[in-house]
This record gives C-alpha cells, sequence and structure tokens, in this order.
C-alpha cells in the first residue's frame, strides 16, 4: 500500500506530465503483477463498489478522532476532501501494515456484504495502521472519488515503457470489459483470450476545440462537416451474436437502450460503429434533458420506453465484416457506413448527416444553423483521415457555437474543493422576477464554479466573508452586490428547477464589476433564449 | 465583554481600563504592550512602546525610532495597581504572552504561541489564569503537527535530493521568525545556504542574539551557476517573481501550517509542502488552556466560531472577540511585500 501511496502522493505533486509518467514508469516497473493490475483498474475509474457508506465512514473517523461529529463535519467543508480530512483527524499509526495494495482491494471486494460493525472494525483498524498518506489513498478508494489528473493517455504512455507494447494497442487492451479481480496482468497486457474480445470497444477518437481560423485549415473541399449532436457518445459493436453498447466514460450500457440493443438481429457480426446516443422524440432529435431522465435508470420500464425513446446516430465504421478498418480514409470507412445502415434499415439506427461545402463561409453559415437543429456546434473532419486513438489534434475539430449570455446576481457561495479548498468559489446565482406583491426578487437558476481567475477567486472570496448574511454548513447566503456574466451551452424548460429553467455547462464567463445589481438580467430575458 | 472586565476589546485593540494601557493595538494609542514582532501585533504609531528585551532591535528595525521600554520574562511592573508581566510565548524569537493580575484576577493573553521548543526562540510557558484570551490559528481537529525534527529530516533530505539532481532547493516562510527556524535547522554540510534581501536583513538583525549558519545573501551580482544545488531561503512573497529565474534549475518547497492541506498546496504552486507552523496546533491549543485552569476562554483570531463552539460543548465559557490579528496567513500577504520595501 505505502508504495501505491508513494505513487500518488508524487502525481498528486506535480503538474509535469513527464514526471507523472516517470513516476508511473518507475512503479510500473517494480510492481508486483497484482499491484499493476489494480493500479491500471484503479486509474482507469474500474474500482470496486463502494463497501461502506460515506456517512458511517464520518461517524466512523469522528469517534476514532475523539471528536463531535459536527466538528468533523465543520473540518470536512473546511478541508474540502472527505478523504483528507479523514485522515488529517483520525490519530496517527502505531504500527505500520504490510499488507498490498491488491490485499486491501480484494479485502474491499469482501467487505461490501459484511455487518456495519464488521465495516467498522476494519476500517477503523486500517485506518490506525497507515501512515497518513496511505490512509488518504486508502480512504480515497473507499469513497470511490479519485481524480489525480491522470489520463488514460500517460497511463499507457507509462505502461508502454515499461512492456514496450505499443501505446495505441495498450489502449486497445485496456478498453471495455475486464475485471482486475478475474484476469492477470501478463494476459491483459500479452495475452491473447479471444472472449474478452468479443464486447472490447475500440478507443475513441476525439477532437480539439477549433484553436485557428478555419482558412488555415485549408482547402474546404478537403474536409466534410457534421453536426456535433448533444447526446451520448457511444460504440455499438456486434459480434458473434452479440450486441454491446458502450458509452464514452467506458460504461456498458446495453440494457439501458434496449432500442438499439435490438440491433443484434439486423447488423452483421464483425460490426462496431462510433456514434450518439440520442433521444428521439415525435420524430425529432430531443433534448440533452430528455435523455437525461433515460441515463440513471437501471430499470427500462415500458412508459419511459414510450416518452423518450432513443436512437444511435452513426458517425463512423470502425469495424467492418470483422476487420479493424481504423486505418482506412474517413471516405472509405464512411461509404461502407452508409451502405451497412441502408441494409440494416432499423428504425433506431440513423446516420450523421455529412455535409460538404464550397466555402468557408458556408461552414460558418451552417455552424449558425446549430441551435436550430439541436446540435452544439460543427464536426469538421479531414477526408483522407484515419480514425485514431484518443484525443489529437490536425484532422478533426469540433466547431462548436457560442455560448449563451446573461447577467445574474450572486446570492450564495460555498467552499471549493481540491485546490480551492477554504475560498468560497462555488456559487449560485439568481435572476430578477416580480413576485406576487409586484417586488422584483432574486430567482436561483445555476451554479457555477470555473471561470475566475484566482485573483478574482481571492477578491470575491473576501467580498462574500464581508457580506455574509447567514451559514448553512459550508454555505453562506449573502447580500447580494456581485453580478457576472455567465455562459452555458444549452436552455430547455424544467419542472425540475425552481426557475422552471434549466442551463447546460453553466459558466462564469467574466465578473462585471461594471453592473449594479439592478443591471442583472430578468428570468424572462432567460426564458426568451428558450429556441421555440 | 463587561465593562468590568480586566481586559476589554474596544475599537483600538485590547485595553485595560484600569491602567490605560493597550496590547497588541491596532490604531495608534499611547501606551503599547506588545507581544511580538509580526505586524498585525506591533504596528506604527504609538506614543510608548513596552516589549520584551529581545523584541526591541525587531520591532526598531521595522518600526524605527520609537519610544520603546524593554523588561525581562517574568519582571512584573505596576500600572495604576495592576501588575503586568511578559511570559515567553515559543512562537517568533522575542514574543511574549502578557500576564495580568488586579485584587487576585488574573488574565493572560497568548498573543501567538506553540508549544512545540523550536530551538530556537525562549520555549513556550504555561501560565495559570482565569480568563485566557487565546489565539486559535489553526484551531480545527484536522491540525497535527509533526515534531519538528522529522521536519527538519524531510527538509534536509529534500535538499540533498535537489542536489543530486542539479537542481536548487527554494524554501519559502515567513522573513521574521519561520526564516530564522529554518536556517538554524538546516545542514550545512549538504550545501551552501543563501538568503533573500528581506531574509538576509531580519536575519542580520538577530545575529548578535542567535547562533546561526553563515549565509550569502543573493545580490545583483550573485551569478546563477555558484547557487546551483544549494539552499535559498526566501520570503512568501518572492514566490513566482521575476528574482527567482536566476536560480533555475530549481524545486520550490514552502514551510507553513497550511501546507498540511493539499488545496492550500496547489494554490501555492509550490512543489513541495512542509508542515511547519509557529502556533499550536489543535491538541496545543486544547492542552494549554487545560493547563492554565483558565475557566474563561476568549477567542482571537483563527477559527474562531468552531473552536468557541467547542469550547463551550466542554465545559468552558468560551466567547469571540474580533481583532485585526491575522495568524499566519494563507498567502503570500501584502504586510510581508511591504517589509521587503
Amino acid at each position: 500500500m505505502r508504495k501505491f501511496a508513494q505513487l500518488i502522493e508524487k502525481l498528486d505533486s506535480t503538474n509535469k506530465t513527464n514526471q507523472k509518467v516517470a513516476a508511473l514508469a518507475e512503479y510500473f516497473a517494480d510492481a508486483n503483477e497484482k499491484d499493476k493490475l489494480w493500479t491500471m483498474a484503479i486509474l482507469s475509474h474500474r474500482r470496486p463498489p463502494r463497501p461502506v457508506n460515506t456517512t458511517l465512514l464520518r461517524v466512523y473517523a469522528a469517534e476514532l478522532a475523539e471528536i463531535p461529529l459536527w466538528l468533523f463535519e465543520e473540518s470536512y467543508h473546511i478541508v474540502g476532501d472527505l478523504a483528507e480530512s479523514i485522515a488529517l483527524v483520525v490519530p496517527n499509526d502505531t504500527h505500520h501494515s504490510e499488507k498490498t495494495l491488491s490485499t486491501i482491494l480484494e479485502e474491499l471486494v469482501l467487505l461490501k456484504p459484511k455487518s456495519d460493525l464488521e465495516k467498522k472494525e476494519y476500517v477503523q483498524q486500517m485506518w490506525l495502521q497507515l501512515d497518513y498518506y496511505s490512509r488518504f489513498v486508502f480512504t480515497k478508494l473507499l469513497t470511490g472519488s479519485f481524480r489525480i489528473g491522470i489520463s488514460q493517455k500517460l497511463m499507457t504512455k507509462a505502461l508502454s515503457q515499461v512492456t514496450s507494447v505499443p501505446q495505441d494497442e495498450l489502449a486497445y487492451r485496456l478498453m471495455g470489459d475486464w475485471n482486475p479481480a478475474k484476469t492477470t496482468f501478463e494476459e491483459l497486457v500479452f495475452g491473447r483470450n479471444e472472449q474478452a474480445y468479443v464486447s472490447k470497444p475500440y478507443p475513441f477518437y476525439l477532437a480539439y476545440a477549433l484553436e485557428c481560423e478555419l482558412e488555415e485549415l485549408g482547402n474546404v473541399s478537403d474536409w466534410v462537416a457534421e453536426h456535433k449532436w448533444d447526446g451520448i457518445r457511444g460504440q455499438v459493436i456486434a459480434r458473434k451474436g452479440e450486441i454491446f453498447i458502450w458509452s464514452r466514460g467506458e460504461e456498458l450500457v446495453t440494457d439501458k437502450y434496449p432500442e438499439i440493443a435490438d440491433l443484434v438481429n439486423f447488423l452483421p457480426p464483425g460490426t462496431v460503429i462510433d456514434g450518439e446516443i440520442l433521444a428521439f422524440i415525435d420524430g425529432e432529435i430531443a433534448l440533452f434533458n430528455d435523455l437525461q431522465t433515460r441515463i440513471g435508470r437501471k430499470n427500462v420500464s415500458k412508459s419511459i420506453l414510450q416518452k423518450v425513446p432513443v436512437i444511435f446516430k452513426a458517425y463512423d465504421l470502425l469495424e467492418y465484416n470483422g476487420e479493424d478498418i481504423r486505418a482506412l480514409s474517413y471516405l472509405e470507412r464512411r461509404a461502407l457506413l452508409e451502405a451497412l445502415i441502408q441494409k440494416t434499415n432499423h428504425p433506431a439506427l440513423h446516420i450523421s448527416e455529412q455535409m460538404q461545402f464550397s466555402s468557408w463561409a458556408e461552414v460558418a453559415a451552417e455552424r449558425a444553423l446549430s441551435r436550430e437543429k439541436r446540435s452544439e456546434g460543427l464536426m469538421l473532419k479531414r477526408k483522407s483521415a484515419s480514425y485514431q486513438v484518443g484525443r489529437k489534434k490536425g484532422d478533426w475539430w469540433k466547431w462548436k457555437t457560442d455560448p449563451l449570455t446573461i447577467d445574474a446576481v450572486l446570492t450564495y457561495a460555498m467552499r471549493g474543493h481540491g485546490r480551492r479548498t477554504n475560498l468560497f468559489t462555488d456559487y449560485t446565482f439568481g435572476l430578477w422576477q416580480k413576485n406576487e406583491s409586484g417586488e422584483n426578487e432574486l430567482v436561483t437558476f445555476a451554479k457555477a464554479y470555473s471561470g475566475l481567475t484566482d485573483a478574482e477567486f481571492a477578491k470575491v472570496d473576501s467580498i462574500i466573508k464581508k457580506t455574509t448574511l447567514d451559514r448553512f454548513g459550508p454555505v453562506r447566503s449573502v447580500t447580494p452586490t456581485l453580478v457576472f456574466e455567465l455562459a452555458f451551452e444549452g436552455i430547455a424548460f424544467s419542472n425540475r428547477h425552481k426557475s422552471g429553467v434549466a442551463v447546460r455547462f453553466p459558466r462564469i464567463l467574466r465578473w462585471r464589476q461594471d453592473k449594479s445589481i439592478e443591471e442583472a438580467n430578468t428570468l424572462d430575458d432567460l426564458k426568451a433564449l428558450i429556441p421555440k | 465583554m463587561k465593562q468590568s472586565d480586566l481586559l476589554i476589546f474596544n475599537s483600538k485593540g485590547i485595553y485595560c481600563p484600569k491602567a490605560q494601557v493597550y496590547i497588541d493595538p491596532w490604531r495608534p494609542v499611547n501606551n503599547a504592550i506588545i507581544t511580538h514582532g509580526h505586524s498585525d501585533h506591533a504596528r506604527f504609531g504609538h506614543k510608548k512602546y513596552l516589549t520584551h528585551h529581545s523584541n526591541i532591535p525587531i520591532i526598531r528595525h521595522r518600526l524605527g525610532e520609537i519610544n520603546v521600554q524593554g523588561i525581562g520574562w517574568n519582571e512584573p511592573i505596576l500600572i495604576n495597581g495592576v501588575k503586568f508581566s511578559l511570559h515567553p510565548a515559543g512562537h517568533i524569537i522575542g514574543s511574549s504572552q502578557v500576564r495580568v493580575e488586579y485584587k487576585g484576577e488574573v488574565w493572560v493573553f497568548t498573543g501567538d504561541y506553540k508549544t512545540e521548543d523550536d530551538g530556537v526562540c525562549t520555549p513556550y510557558e504555561l501560565i495559570k489564569c482565569h480568563t485566557m484570551i487565546t489565539e486559535c490559528t489553526f484551531g480545527l481537529p484536522a491540525f497535527k503537527w509533526k515534531p519538528q525534527a522529522t521536519v527538519f529530516e524531510e527538509i534536509n533530505a529534500w535538499w540533498k535530493s535537489n542536489k543530486e539532481e542539479g537542481k536548487t532547493s527554494i524554501l519559502f516562510g515567513y522573513t521574521l521568525g519561520k526564516a530564522q527556524r529554518i536556517l538554524k535547522h538546516l545542514d550545512p554540510s549538504i550545501g551552501k545556504i543563501y538568503t533573500h534581501g528581506a531574509v538576509e536583513n531580519m536575519t542580520s538583525v538577530l545575529r548578535p542574539q542567535l547562533e546561526m549558519p553563515k549565509t550569502h545573501l543573493i545580490s545583483k551580482e550573485t551569478e546563477g551557476k555558484e547557487i546551483r544545488g544549494n539552499m535559498v531561503v526566501a520570503p512568501t512573497s518572492a514566490h513566482g517573481s521575476p528574482w527567482m529565474r536566476k536560480m533555475v534549475p530549481f524545486e520550490t518547497g514552502t514551510c507553513s501550517g497550511w501546507m498540511a492541506f493539499r488545496g492550500a498546496r496547489s494554490r501555492r504552486a509550490t512543489d513541495k509542502g512542509f508542515v511547519l507552523s509557529d502556533h499550536c496546533d489543535w491538541q496545543g491549543l486544547l492542552q494549554s488552556i487545560k493547563a492554565s485552569e483558565a475557566t474563561r476562554v476568549i477567542c482571537t483570531h483563527g477559527y474562531t466560531d468552531i473552536f468557541s463552539k467547542y469550547l463551550r460543548e466542554i465545559g468552558y465559557d468560551a466567547s469571540i472577540e474580533n481583532t485585526d490579528y491575522e495568524g499566519e496567513k494563507e498567502d503570500s500577504s501584502a504586510t510581508e511585500n511591504s517589509q521587503l520595501a
């Protein structure tokens, strides 16, 4: 455990990519097979399910620290991270546990079904037997939230250095449905287990946001454009009479979308399609909001299937007749895809329209229609491009629509997390609306916690501390004085929100120090932005 | 606060109405007792200053020609029948607690303090009292200091390994107090110790009363390659300034109690955080309060609301008074910058 904790500490204490890769490579070169496998699982978000709920963890920690629960909670609000708070308050180790990472994780898998009493005993004993950083990492494994800025890319890079297996191949091997409790490092990295390959998706090719003028991309005739649909990116895999639907987050979601899974009887075996899962209501692409009602559901009821049906909008073909065709050009793959979809002729399988333009101005004009067509903007793809691995520049670009904006008033603030611990950086914003007695009041409509510089956060933080009206745990209500311009991507009516409106990806565009709160927008202004 | 209290808090500072004396006032007054030299406690503009002998060179250096009288530890002086005496606070060199006694009633203002002997200043002395006015900068159970010997082992090991990689080590800490504590415990057998001008100035003020290893001031003429692999001690405010360019390639470290939090560490963009504070940790605060046998506790700065709530829960008559004291600041402060001028 100590070695893994030291690795995490190293990764956490540098933001230099080379140092991170070096630390990972050093660890992989030295760790035992099982620990390596579990490390790969953890860093690619394949953690065992949370064995103890966090409410209980707080109680166990407060008890061990001999402090009242409220005092633990207050400390947590200030520290900003549960695992870190626990590691800090629990008394320091008396004797060190020599358990390996894999032993501990295997124990956590077994812990889940046990009684609360057994859980408490195990967790408290472990806390007492670990040094501070190991305790922190152990608790992170318990709470299941591990964000340490290690991308899949960095991990495969380091692993490639140690194993000499090429990065792209490793990325492919590490995709999909593997379980560290049921495979070995050898088999995962070097093995050829046909069964495991049946469900395996390809690494997604991802685009960066366009960072230059369109003209700099060269000749418009070398490019095609597609709308960037606002759903869940996914892969549909039909192999050996089975079908698998993967989301981009590498979650197997086959059971959630039976409409698409129905393709099992229609697609020829050895087919892999890249595309987007979209809500499709009354013959039209619906909003991400609608799709959201499907995402969280484990049981897909008849009524929800009728209310919010989904389709798969195909972008690309990656495997054809059992052959990996990613090296073909986009146009060649596209021709095969079009023919396949036509032949399949299934109501849940649509093709994403491909557009060719004779000038860049026409491309820009099409982008302006994105909101009307319910897309997020355009994808620009080079005709000759192969299907690559991960986020790459050059052949694919995303060119999203400019965000919608509105001026809103800060009404509540909460302490931030991670590096913003101890500063009020998570804000709630309101817009003006007349209440029943005709007075203007602020109605909450969005939360945002990014978009300001550290210096601005520090200033806003000090104003919040001075204008605090009331405290509710980590949240403070403030006398409204601050106006911010917020940007967001999508907007829709919603009855789950007090304001009656839901916005997507709200973030702070800038601090409008030039505006008084009276000059902020009204809720009606916001509603006017909703596409009819 | 009751008007009959021995010490009250008004708009200028902590005030003893019977003696007409202020302690660490933040507005100009006639008579000021000063606990220590940090700028939120020792301010400019008072007519008369009373402080411990060893603090005089510090506040003279910072405030210029002031009218100051020095006394020793445990040397009571009577002002209008009120007995005042200074006792070591263990915070930085020359730092005192103020004991105030009138007709058998004893109050103590701790100023800033820590209970661990840092090998630099006179160690904290426990004083029994009825009412204790205490700081609680780190008054949360999340703060738990390691013994300083362990921290300095880490620091020296870090320096050594940076040197092996051909890198210069830059350590940031407060100019007054922390910097000298660092200097005192660095291992000069590893390499040479360089200083930023602000640190060098303050350190030279303190050298007559403190034995410290030899330091080399980094001036305009100092060449980058002679510093390479060595140690540089600098004020927090120098972090990220062009002054650091000469030291490339370097690793940075910050010594502060706040380094206990990962968030604070990454916010400072420091490569390495060493948890080293001149204030009490949670247990240090609780143990001092308990040992003082005080029944009433007034919290002045830090996590006052949380700390006093806890004290009330375990049976103390605890309250909060607002002051202008800042304790150990989380970010490099304007006051530190102005000290450089």
